[in-house]
């Protein structure tokens, strides 16, 4: 038995504090600084690792994750379209299609603790998954109303919004510095990486706990949805990656990546582009079901998966 | 000391939409405007400004009547039917007329 993930718990933390009402709260720069600081410190990982190997030779596995990112959204979008109207359908289906990146850090770190080698290049990964899922998402919703889409500002939110911007500048400058240029950075970057990490879960669990309202509202169908959708894409992400050659491990994240549904870069793309979708219900899930999910349960299921699936 | 009346616009609304405030507040003819962040609550829940899907800003636009109307009925037309948005003027007094 395995000792219990600090990250994990700090998560619990924040969740407990917000459902007993505490008056716990982390400034607001404080949040973007600390998701500022993982988004940084996970591409430059990613980069000084890249560094080592010819690039050209992920580009199977990145078309096969940008492709994965894509098809997330269409299997969803019929089932949502059971309950929900086409606009809510779509926006949810698009927040599953793209990525939550803090999923990932969690992921990497539980393998990390296990000692579980993954993939150099899943960073890159992350980042070419979070917009082909609101680029299809943002279809969805469109298909057949006539309205037309403003692209334009849309790939500027998506390209230069933090996330992406911030992934892909960490992915270059670590490529480009190597590990031997890394190491004056590495005490901020690699050795606080994981404290890091758990102070922003604990800021995680008190904005998903304030997302349960929210679930209430949502009613069951939701709430199923929640658990079952990252189950299913969990299993989805795991085929893939064994198909496209990854690891145990890197199967495991990738699995991790189909399985977690984006809160950053989706809610703000999907208020622009579909606007008369209900933001309370994508969020809800996406935060208040599927993040608590997959930190407490998905997580150690994927690498399950890996195993089954690899053996 | 002499002031000069005018109206100030003032817009509390989901910070996704600061772009395009600022882009229509210009194209409407303001000279300036002033942002800042936000929370708080409505019929339909809390913004608590947690995390960016969660953030609210509130423009304040000073300007003159004709101009705070037409913005003002363009953000009702375009966003709030879908958005989160407040919005009011009050009747300000301002101490140099060729800045608004």
């Amino acid at each position: 038995m395995t000792a219990l993930d600090p990250v994990v718990l700090f998560f619990l933390l924040g969740l407990i504090a917000r459902i007993a009402k505490s008056d716990l709260r982390l400034p607001e720069a404080l949040y973007d600084a600390l998701a500022i600081y993982l988004l940084l410190a996970i591409g430059l990982k990613g980069g000084v690792q890249l560094a080592q190997q010819p690039l050209a030779t992920v580009l199977p596995q990145a078309l096969a994750a940008v492709a994965l990112g894509a098809a997330i959204p269409l299997l969803l979008f019929p089932l949502l379209r059971a309950k929900l109207s086409r606009p809510d359908a779509a926006s949810i289906a698009a927040h599953y299609g793209s990525v939550s990146v803090v999923t990932f850090a969690v992921a990497a770190s539980f393998l990390a603790a296990r000692s579980i080698d993954t993939e150099s290049y899943m960073p890159l990964l992350v980042a070419l998954m979070e917009a082909p899922g609101i680029v299809v998402g943002i279809v969805l919703a469109r298909a057949g109303g006539g309205q037309r889409i403003a692209w334009g500002p849309l790939a500027h939110e998506v390209v230069f919004g933090r996330s992406v911007l911030l992934l892909l500048g960490g992915l270059v400058i670590g490529t480009l510095i190597g590990p031997e240029g890394s190491r004056p950075i590495a005490p901020l970057f690699t050795d606080l990486f994981k404290g890091v990490l758990a102070l922003f879960l604990l800021e995680m669990g008190l904005v998903a706990g304030g997302r349960i309202g929210d679930l209430r509202r949502a009613g069951l169908f939701l709430l199923a949805f929640g658990i079952a959708a990252p189950v299913a894409l969990g299993a989805l992400g795991a085929l893939v990656g064994h198909a496209i050659g990854l690891s145990p491990g890197g199967a495991a994240l990738l699995a991790t990546l189909a399985a977690s549904a984006s809160y950053i870069a989706a809610p703000t793309a999907m208020r622009i582009a579909v606007p008369e979708a209900n933001p309370a219900l994508s969020i809800g899930v996406a935060l208040g079901i599927t993040f608590p999910f997959n930190i407490f349960v998905g997580i150690p299921l994927y690498l399950q998966y890996a195993r089954w699936i690899g053996g | 000391m002499q002031t000069h009346d005018r109206k100030m616009l003032v817009i509390i609304g989901e910070a996704a939409l600061e772009r395009s405030l600022i882009r229509d507040a210009r194209s409407f003819g303001a000279h300036g405007y002033t942002i800042s962040e936000v929370r708080g609550g409505g019929e339909r829940g809390d913004r608590e400004a947690r995390w960016e899907a969660d953030r609210s800003i509130e423009m304040k636009v000073i300007c003159d009547e004709a101009v705070a109307e037409k913005l003002a009925q363009h953000v009702l037309a375009s966003y709030a039917p879908h958005y989160a948005v407040t919005l009011f003027t009050a009747d300000v007094g301002i101490f140099r007329p060729q800045k608004f």
